[in-house]
């Protein structure tokens, strides 16, 4: 049983507008998983539904085996949600809205707990001010430490590096990297494709309220080792000539080019051979390229098809 | 039950009041000071007596009763408008608490913001006129009762209102009025006969009406009449909350 299960689950707002259409989602025990898509990709909205601030349209949602609208205390208790905005009590010291927030979660106070959270987000030395005299960065600290207050075992995390600077997002990689060693399970959205890269264990890609793809981040890297080496010939040719059979080459450009796919990883990338190939089948070379895949491009192409699918 | 929670919400309320404590504690002695000044001295230098009671004395409940709602009202509504407003409602909202810790805790602390207001008038009130309290326990029961009913009612007021002026609106255009109308600073028998009717559908009156005989004994509607009316009112906003909790409005998108 996969640690967060979505099935069929789809929102649809007052207004009318479906932001959810049929999710389905199996969030492992103790994985990074970063969900990644634009702005109105509908991140929040599926975040804010787990968590129980929106009610689903349909579908269904159990964290830890508890349905989330059933079994909501079981499931909530599980869960830790540092949202996108800032939302804080702006009056209250920072050390008792950490303290409410354990509380609300039925735990009993724990002063040794949260001092180390708070030593933990560098927020001890700040534990007596008021919320409103922080820095940006300073208050999402104080939003992750409220949500680490009551110990939970999953956690969402809704684009917690949007407009911080560098700094604040290297500590914030090194904290989710801690709390995976604890076996928290993390989710976390982001449109920085960086961002997935550097921490995630799988990504899944969301875009007009559709999952597009959820893979290990570690295949989606291979596929990002595939390289393209462009041959641009000085006169074209009409079609490749057999002698280039085994390279599975593709012509472009009215046949003044010619596209090898090869990967990067593999021992032999065949590059050698092709040149000598084409020396030897009486090509002449003006210029070579390479260029290699980036999420980005994966990313922008399933975008890409999505839409054209909708058409 | 969450009674962690529940707990949780009440001293963070608590919190609030505590950080203006002076400001919540001088603000009823002197407005209340002002009424002596300007009720006492004023008016009751004309009307000497109602009904065996000195004007002074006469007023003290109507006075409790008049910052006692509004406080209540503007207590609780604020209490659950702000997190809505700032956004830190999301927190209640993913917590593993139900509508009902939720309305206890800031309910509970609405009203003993008010019920401490409510103390603090009877005892500015004491040291300008005589107070004798017949019934203390009864005078007890409708001070919490109505300190409790009319949180709730500020409750449902701070989850239907959309911005600050709603939030204003109700105490001001239905509340107040009805307060004031409802026979705070006077005796219902004082009106001409047509307007005794007209009063008698003012939900207000049988409160003050109620608390008043627990200090004097002397009431303008039979003491029965009064708890009926705080108990009904009270059943009436637990009945508008349990709908709210049942359908999420205004709370859950
Ligand atoms: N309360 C709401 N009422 C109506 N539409 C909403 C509401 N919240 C979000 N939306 C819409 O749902 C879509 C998804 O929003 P959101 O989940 O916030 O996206 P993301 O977090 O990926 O940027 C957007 O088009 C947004 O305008
Ligand atoms: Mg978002």
């Amino acid at each position: 049983m996969a640690m967060v299960e979505i099935r069929d689950l789809r929102k649809k707002y007052d207004g009318g507008f479906e932001a959810l259409k049929g999710v389905n989602l199996d969030i492992e025990e103790g994985e990074i998983l970063a969900l990644l898509g634009p702005n109105g990709a509908g991140k929040t909205t599926l975040i804010s539904t787990i968590c129980g601030i929106t009610l689903p349209s349909s579908g269904q949602i159990t964290v830890g085996g508890n349905d989330v609208i059933e079994a909501y205390r079981a499931a909530r208790n599980l869960i830790g949600l540092v949202p996108q905005e800032i939302n804080l009590e702006p009056f209250e010291k920072v050390i008792n809205t950490v303290r409410f927030s354990r509380g609300l979660f039925g735990k009993p106070r724990n002063d040794a707990l949260i001092e180390n959270i708070l030593k933990k987000l560098s927020l001890w030395d700040k534990r007596n001010s008021r919320v409103m005299e922080l820095s940006g960065g300073m208050k999402r600290r104080v939003l992750i430490a409220k949500a680490l207050s009551h110990e939970p075992r999953v956690l969402f995390l809704d684009e917690p590096t949007a407009g911080v600077d560098v700094e604040l997002r290297r500590d914030m990689w090194d904290t989710v990297a801690e709390l995976k060693r604890d076996g928290v399970t993390i989710i976390l959205t982001t449109h920085y494709i960086e961002e997935a890269e550097a921490i995630a264990d799988r990504v899944g890609v969301i875009n007009s309220g559709e999952i597009l793809l959820v893979e290990d981040k570690a295949s989606l890297m291979s596929r990002m080792g595939q390289k393209e080496l462009r041959i641009d010939l000085v006169d074209p040719v009409a079609e490749i000539p057999s002698a280039l059979g085994e390279f599975e080459l593709s012509l472009e450009d009215e046949g003044k080019t010619l596209l090898y796919a090869y990967d990067s990883a593999a021992e032999r990338s065949g590059i050698g051979r092709l040149m000598a190939a084409v020396a030897g089948a009486g090509l002449q070379v003006r210029d070579v390229a390479t260029s290699q895949n980036s999420l980005e491009d994966i990313f922008v192409g399933l975008v890409a098809n999505q839409q054209e699918a909708a058409q | 039950m969450n009674w962690q929670a529940v707990k949780s919400i009440y001293v963070f309320e608590m919190a609030r009041f505590f950080r203006t404590l002076m400001q919540s504690f001088l603000s009823p002695v002197i407005s209340t000071s002002l009424y002596f000044v300007v009720f006492g001295a004023a008016i009751g230098s004309r009307i000497d007596q109602v009904d065996g009671v000195s004007y002074g004395a006469f007023i003290v409940p109507g006075l409790i009763m008049l910052s006692v709602m509004t406080q209540a009202i503007s207590n609780a509504s604020f209490g659950i408008y702000f997190p809505k407003f700032i956004g830190t409602v999301y927190e209640l909202l993913s917590a593993p608490v139900n509508f009902l810790e939720i309305v206890i805790g800031y309910v509970g602390a609405a009203a003993t913001k008010a019920m401490f207001i409510g103390v603090v008038i009877l005892a500015t009130s004491a040291l300008f006129v005589d107070l004798e309290i017949q019934h203390p326990v009864a005078m007890l029961a409708f001070m919490v009762l109505t300190c409790l009913s009319f949180s709730l009612l500020g409750f449902i007021i701070g989850i239907w209102a959309k911005n600050f002026e709603q939030l204003q609106l109700v105490p001001l255009l239905v509340v107040t009025p009805l307060v004031f109308l409802g026979g705070s600073f006077y005796s219902i028998s004082m009106l001409p006969p047509i307007w005794q009717t007209i009063t008698l559908f003012n939900p207000v009156v049988y409160l003050i009406s109620g608390f008043r005989w627990a200090f004097f004994g002397l009431a303008d509607v039979p003491i029965g009449l009064s708890l009926l009316a705080i108990a009904g009112f009270t059943a009436l906003c637990l009945g508008v909350i349990w709908w709210i909790f049942k359908t999420g409005w205004r709370i859950r998108s």
